[in-house]
């Protein structure tokens, strides 16, 4: 194609045991916001990290402008013109704005001059930050500023952004849109990898979809429906969730004016939160990560302990219990970071059954553990929920995200739980494991169960919630019947954006 | 009990002096653990610029070719460490350990017919001029190089993390190596250079002991330095100034009780020996209270991913 900034062709990455990319072309020309879609392992990072020099392809030419590009680190791909946003951030936490930015940058002026060049950046494109903070203080969206800002004081003619939205409330994602339309407009191209279907199709100019390491495919966006391109990902008809109208069955978690003072300097209050679950319904509770989800799913979880009479099961108290005593009980949790929370990455898929599901599977015997019902059991999580593994021997840090998440959502699923309240039980997982998790949560509220889904992926909650409630800097607000909410009220239920004019709605 | 017999100037040239080695190797090792690496082996590297220091200086009959070889011989011992940490990935405790046990059983085979012979004496220092100025001429001017090199050692790492780009690369690599090497940079290269200022730094503590502060060679002559400047690093909360703070006390305490010993003070000698330890500790914790925190990759082995 002529006129392209950035022209891939016959790309190739084999890593042992896995073809990563298979002949991958695409073309990207300026100015354009490009699309890159495609499920978990599809060979997304791999291609931009190729882009981005971190690693170099087995075959096959990058061109830039015309000429040959093969960046043999990041320097070099900066130097060339490329600027990458994590979706993992890699910001230093003891350090400085200023200092993080000037660690990205090849030849950083004096830091008195850098912090003015930051605030004028950060002015230009309306992404308010002041360098002299500590990063290890900042929010999510405020990280993200820091990376985009670093990015951008490099001049990029390229800007690949990995799952920019993932944490940011709508009102967030509103500006960060205005920030890349206006780069696009000064000839900025902009290379987009989201799981959202939406934002692209608001976005991008154009899309190219890889499975399995291959292109299957390109489209417009714009013209292209959510439900094509997702399916074009995974390159199935996608059955969407299957629900039926919600009887409300009794109340049977009821959380009574709970208030709980943060433990830790960086973590949230909980203040006078008090909502009821019950039985056959999904209620959704949403809200910008850090506004005390951690906090609520630890104190419901049993983690940490609250003042009696706060927390009640079907009129018991059950507040100063812990996971186990509740777990005994019928009410289970399954926390928000997979490695290290909900599972212990070094121990075996077994092992990790065995970790929750003792009790209640009847695991152990006479103080012995029975590592053969323990392997049944996370065979059965394993085959019920379509878990990508060779076996249950595997240590769970080997699964990717989306199989991991169905293994430790499946665990807890698979135990009968009368309360089971979960912590973003698709955060980074691709549309197809997400669905099955998804339904998964419907049928188990269908049989009668009571479920709490926290999550930011307010789509999500829309979907499969039947009430839906905000935290905000620990508060929670009145459950209310999700049909009657646009994403507009919910967003506004959010509390708006962090230290931005909020959209005009 | 004679106070008096303590004359107190000689007595601030010796507190110096005991200091200086916990010093050298204290901010050698801070420097490593800023780089996100915990070298235990730090006594194991003193040990052996000890008895380096002691062959060449004796040989050679320079103490300034001893000091050379005694930063030579504990870079050289670090490099172990090195390869083992960083390329073929070994756990750094257990590494760091197996330094320590190395370096004092091979300093003993090192050092075996040297035993009992006196090392050349170091002469005046470059300042002794300036030190027939009374009573403050000897406090400040009367010491020898490796003081006032380590005074300027500190000052360097300071002003090195704090305002240029090898000390920010350096903080950054030690805070989060998978950022780090993100943004291009050689994690493994600069672990590697500040292990080895690390190594150099202890190599000269040890040979401060065996060629100026007792000077002559005995098995395990360290005694422990080496551990006291490692527990030093984190009670200073890794910041440079208060490693010079904290060997300093460390040091004078240890010098004053020995004096005090030697006055008769009516105070069991248990409580004399154990009050270095505790006034360091002390003071250090207080100091230590505000919000600081060990780097953030400090002791974890980097494995470069795709």
């Amino acid at each position: 194609m002529t006129g392209a900034l950035l022209a891939l062709s016959g790309l190739t990455k084999a890593y042992p045991g896995v073809l990563a990319n298979d002949d991958v072309s695409l073309s990207i020309a300026p100015g354009e916001v490009h699309a890159l879609l495609g499920e978990n392992g599809a060979g997304k990072s791999t291609l931009v990290k190729m882009i981005y020099g971190l690693v170099a392809p087995n075959a096959g030419r990058m061109e830039m402008n015309g000429a040959v590009f093969a960046p043999s680190d990041p320097r070099a791909a900066r130097a060339s013109g490329v600027g990458m946003v994590f979706q993992h951030f890699s910001l230093f936490d003891a350090l400085s704005v200023a200092e993080n930015i000037a660690l990205g940058m090849e030849d950083p002026p004096k830091l008195r001059e850098l912090s003015a060049q930051i605030r004028d950046v950060s002015e230009t494109y309306g992404l308010p930050l002041s360098p002299d903070r500590i990063v290890g203080d900042l929010s999510a969206g405020e990280r993200q500023r820091v990376e985009i800002i670093r990015c951008l004081l490099g001049k990029p003619r390229l800007l690949i952004m990995d799952e920019p939205t993932s944490v940011l409330t709508p009102q967030e994602v509103t500006i960060l849109f205005e920030t890349l339309r206006k780069l696009s407009a000064e000839g900025t191209a902009i290379l987009y990898i989201s799981h959202k279907l939406e934002e692209i199709r608001v976005l991008c100019d154009a899309a190219t979809i890889l499975r399995g390491g291959r292109v299957v495919g390109t489209c417009d966006p714009r013209e292209t429906s959510a439900r094509q391109m997702a399916e074009m990902m995974v390159g199935r008809v996608l059955a969407g969730p299957v629900r039926e109208a919600p009887e409300p069955g009794p109340a049977l978690l009821e959380i009574k004016s709970l208030s709980v003072p943060s433990p830790s300097a960086f973590g949230v209050s909980l203040k006078d939160v008090s909502f009821a679950v019950h039985a056959g319904e999904i209620l959704g509770i949403g809200g910008v990560a850090g506004n005390g989800q951690d906090e609520l799913l630890a104190i419901l979880s049993g983690e940490w302990p609250c003042l009696p009479e706060s927390v009640l099961f079907k009129g018991r108290d059950l507040s100063r219990m812990g996971p186990n005593a509740r777990r005994g009980l019928g009410v289970l949790a399954a926390p928000e970071e997979r490695l290290g929370h909900a599972a212990a990455p070094d121990m075996s898929l077994t092992e990790n059954a065995m970790l929750t599901a003792a009790d209640r599977q009847g695991l152990v015997s006479r103080g012995m553990l029975d590592w053969n019902r323990a392997r049944d059991f996370a065979e059965r999580v394993i085959g019920t929920f379509d878990v990508r593994t060779p076996g249950p021997a595997n240590a769970a840090r080997s699964l990717s995200g989306g199989n991991l998440q169905k293994f430790v959502i499946g665990r807890e699923i698979l135990q009968a739980p009368d309360v089971l309240m979960v912590n973003q039980p698709t955060w980074g997982v691709d549309a197809a494991a997400a669905a099955a998790i998804r339904q998964a949560l419907l049928d188990l509220a269908k049989n009668g169960a009571g479920i709490v889904v926290i999550s930011q992926d307010l789509d999500e909650l829309m979907e499969i919630s039947d009430r839906f409630a905000a935290l905000n800097e620990g508060r929670l607000s009145a459950p209310q019947p999700t049909r009657k909410l646009d994403v507009e009220q919910i967003g506004l239920m959010l509390g708006g954006a962090h230290g931005m004019e909020v959209a005009n709605v | 009990m004679d106070l008096s017999a303590i004359n107190p100037v000689l007595l601030i040239g010796a507190m110096i002096a005991a200091a200086t080695p916990i010093l050298l190797a204290a901010t050698g090792e801070l420097v490593a653990e800023r780089a996100g690496v915990l070298n235990l082996g730090v006594e194991g590297m003193m040990i052996i610029g000890a008895v380096c220091g002691f062959i060449i200086a004796v040989n050679t009959g320079s103490p300034a070719f001893g000091f050379v070889a005694a930063a030579i011989g504990g870079a050289g011992l670090s490099l172990v460490f090195a390869f083992l940490t960083q390329a073929t990935l070994a756990n750094q405790v257990a590494s760091g350990l197996g330094l320590t046990l190395f370096g004092l059983g091979l300093s003993a085979l090192m050092g075996q017919t040297y035993v009992g012979i006196k090392p050349p004496s170091m002469g005046p220092g470059p300042f002794s001029a300036l030190s027939d100025i009374p009573v403050f001429g000897r406090i400040l001017f009367g010491h020898d190089a490796l003081v006032y090199l380590g005074l300027l050692f500190v000052a360097t790492v300071w002003a090195t993390l704090k305002h240029t780009r090898a000390g920010l690369i350096l903080r950054a690599v030690g805070e989060n190596h998978d950022a780090a090497h993100a943004l291009g940079y050689k994690v493994k290269r600069v672990r590697t250079l500040a292990i080895l200022f690390g190594g150099a730094c202890a190599g000269l503590g040890g040979a401060y002991i065996s060629l100026i502060r007792v000077p002559q060679w005995t098995e395990g002559m360290t005694a422990g330095v080496g551990w006291i400047a490692l527990a030093l690093v984190v009670f200073a909360s890794w910041k440079p100034w208060r490693v010079l703070l904290g060997a300093y006390l460390f040091g004078g305490i240890t010098q004053l009780q020995l004096n005090l010993q030697g006055a008769g003070v009516a105070i069991p000698v248990e409580y004399l020996a154990m009050s270095p330890y505790v006034v360091t500790i002390v003071v250090l914790v207080f100091l230590s209270a505000e919000k600081s925190r060990a780097p953030g990759c400090l002791g974890r082995t980097f494995h470069a991913s795709g």
